[in-house]
């Protein structure tokens, strides 16, 4: 196995871990009183999670050279798409019943969901379009720049994550801050170019 | 090219290529074990808090009531036990029952005054001796969930009777006991503490407002608001203080703790009501613990027949 594969595999393991243990605690009755409020929970920590990882693999690279991680990236994205989806079928399983008419009135009465759905929405094109041959077909900067979407949809998710919470904003507030930290770290590289160098 | 010229270590140096692979497939294995336990920990550290068993006195002295209550079956004992909201101590409703352990409830004194005649602090083991009944009511906390659960107390009425209430008596404010050695919640919590809330005189009086000093025959756990609290079984749980030191009677409407924290969501009246969405979210349904679906939310969570002559003529959405 080369390298790339063994830590794709490494990420891999990595990135299940937490359902895994979530599935299991569930099935052991561990979750506590309210499993699904519990899940449903977890399951949006993890996406934004792996959102705010993803953002970070630029600035990483960056700071510390760490060039291979690159490849890694786009698997990172599709792991906060994986929660994203688990999420929002546990939101609509759960919560609403698979009622698409009441699923359509909480969107279009509460902003947080609103906020939300739009979130999830912007991660199908670029969840779609993660595969070499996507990437391939768009061109590699028409690519780049539709993936840009990624910025936007994490700045709506701890929005979203904000709204929900009743009065201690601290776990958003913490999301808020490495979010902000990775979008400073992009702006003051954008002003001043990074020295390529010699190879 | 002519071949460049370079030391050769001895043939003998050389790892031999079997030894080279097992070495890189025993780091690999390492750290595939090294950081899934990693992973693991950080989802511990985050996660489920373990059931916290709680072991309090019996109540000897309760009356249990003749007929059925008619609100279902009871949620489970730990179920009630392991998942709070009493924000001086954690905002995760499920770490609540130990960092509540801390609670000091011995002695314990309630001081009730204000517009009274008689103004009178009470020791914990006077209020331990009103007539105790058990009632099993409804539970709607103001976030959509709810259970049932078997109450031990006394109408607040019965305590009220004894420092005799002035004509000029309108509102009764409560406060909840405050000790931040033992109280150490987040410091971005976002209430105010100690915890105030208030009701109307009528509301005070009604029959169904009692001081519980116990649930499932057993006194209060620390974490449902030992020694003694407040259940108003038709409002929003959260009016339903915990761990009450002071009752104070007044003429005009007392503040109250989620009233000053959110103005546009939590009223003073807080009545549950599946007509009347909070501001974020909607009201008209809830999970009941142990449920998987959620259940249709009943007017004044099932108490109308008992309580909606108090509110007659009043907008409820504005009054909310």
């Amino acid at each position: 196995m080369n390298d790339v594969r063994f830590y794709k595999l490494l990420i891999g393991v990595n990135a299940l871990m937490p359902l895994g243990l979530l599935l299991f605690d569930w099935a052991s009755q561990r979750l506590g009183p309210n499993p699904i409020e519990f899940f449903l929970r977890a399951t949006g920590v993890l996406t934004l999670s792996f959102l705010l990882i993803t953002l970070a693999v630029t600035p990483l690279r960056k700071l510390f050279g760490w060039n291979q991680l690159i490849k890694y990236r786009r698997m990172l994205g599709l792991f906060a798409f994986f929660y994203g989806c688990l999420h929002l079928i546990t939101y609509s399983i759960f919560d609403k019943s698979l009622g698409l008419s009441t699923i359509a009135a909480d969107i279009v009465q509460r902003p947080f969901i609103a906020i939300g759905m739009i979130a999830f929405a912007l991660l199908v094109p670029l969840a779609i379009t993660s595969t070499n041959k996507m990437v391939k077909r768009l061109g590699g900067k028409n690519w780049a720049r539709l993936h840009k979407l990624t910025y936007v949809a994490a700045i709506l998710g701890v929005i979203h994550f904000w709204m929900i919470v009743k009065s201690d904003i601290l776990y958003p507030a913490l999301f808020g801050v490495v979010l902000a930290a990775s979008l400073l770290a992009r702006l003051m590289w954008l002003k001043r170019p990074a020295v390529q160098k010699a190879s | 090219m002519a071949a460049r010229k370079f030391s050769e270590p001895p043939s003998s140096e050389i790892t031999p290529a079997d030894v080279y692979l097992n070495r890189r497939n025993f780091i690999r294995a390492g750290l595939l074990a090294g950081t899934a336990a990693a992973t693991g920990l950080t989802y511990r550290f985050f996660n489920p808090q373990p059931i916290q068993q709680t072991e309090t006195a019996q109540i000897t002295n309760v009356e249990t009531p003749k007929t059925e209550s008619g609100v279902g079956d009871p949620n489970l004992f730990e179920d009630i036990t392991n998942y709070n909201n009493y924000y001086e101590f954690s905002t995760d409703k499920q770490a609540v029952a130990r960092k509540a352990q801390k609670l000091i409830t011995r002695p314990w004194t309630v001081e009730v005054g204000g517009l009274v005649q008689k103004p009178k602090t009470f020791d914990i083991d006077e209020i331990l001796k009103f007539p105790q009944e058990e009632r099993t009511y409804r539970f709607r906390c103001v976030e959509a969930w709810s259970m049932v659960i078997p109450w031990v107390g006394f109408p607040l009425k019965s305590l009220l009777d004894q420092v005799e209430p002035l004509g000029t008596a309108k509102y009764v404010a409560f406060e909840t006991h405050y000790d931040p050695k033992v109280m150490q919640s987040s410091f971005a919590a976002g209430i105010d503490f100690p915890y105030i809330e208030g009701l109307r005189l009528d509301e005070a009086y009604h029959p169904l407002t009692i001081l519980a000093t116990g649930l499932y025959g057993k006194q209060l756990p620390n974490q449902n608001g030992a020694p003694v609290r407040l259940i108003v079984p038709w409002k929003y749980g959260f009016k339903s203080i915990k761990s009450v030191v002071k009752i104070t009677l007044t003429e005009s409407e007392p503040p109250t703790t989620w009233n000053i924290a959110g103005p546009s969501e939590y009223g003073f009246y807080s009545n549950v009501n599946p007509e009347v969405d909070h501001p974020r979210w909607s009201q008209a349904t809830e999970r009941r613990i142990g449920e998987l679906s959620m259940r249709p939310t009943l007017m004044f969570n099932g108490y109308a027949d008992e309580v909606a002559g108090l509110y007659d003529g009043m907008d409820l959405r504005k009054h909310f």
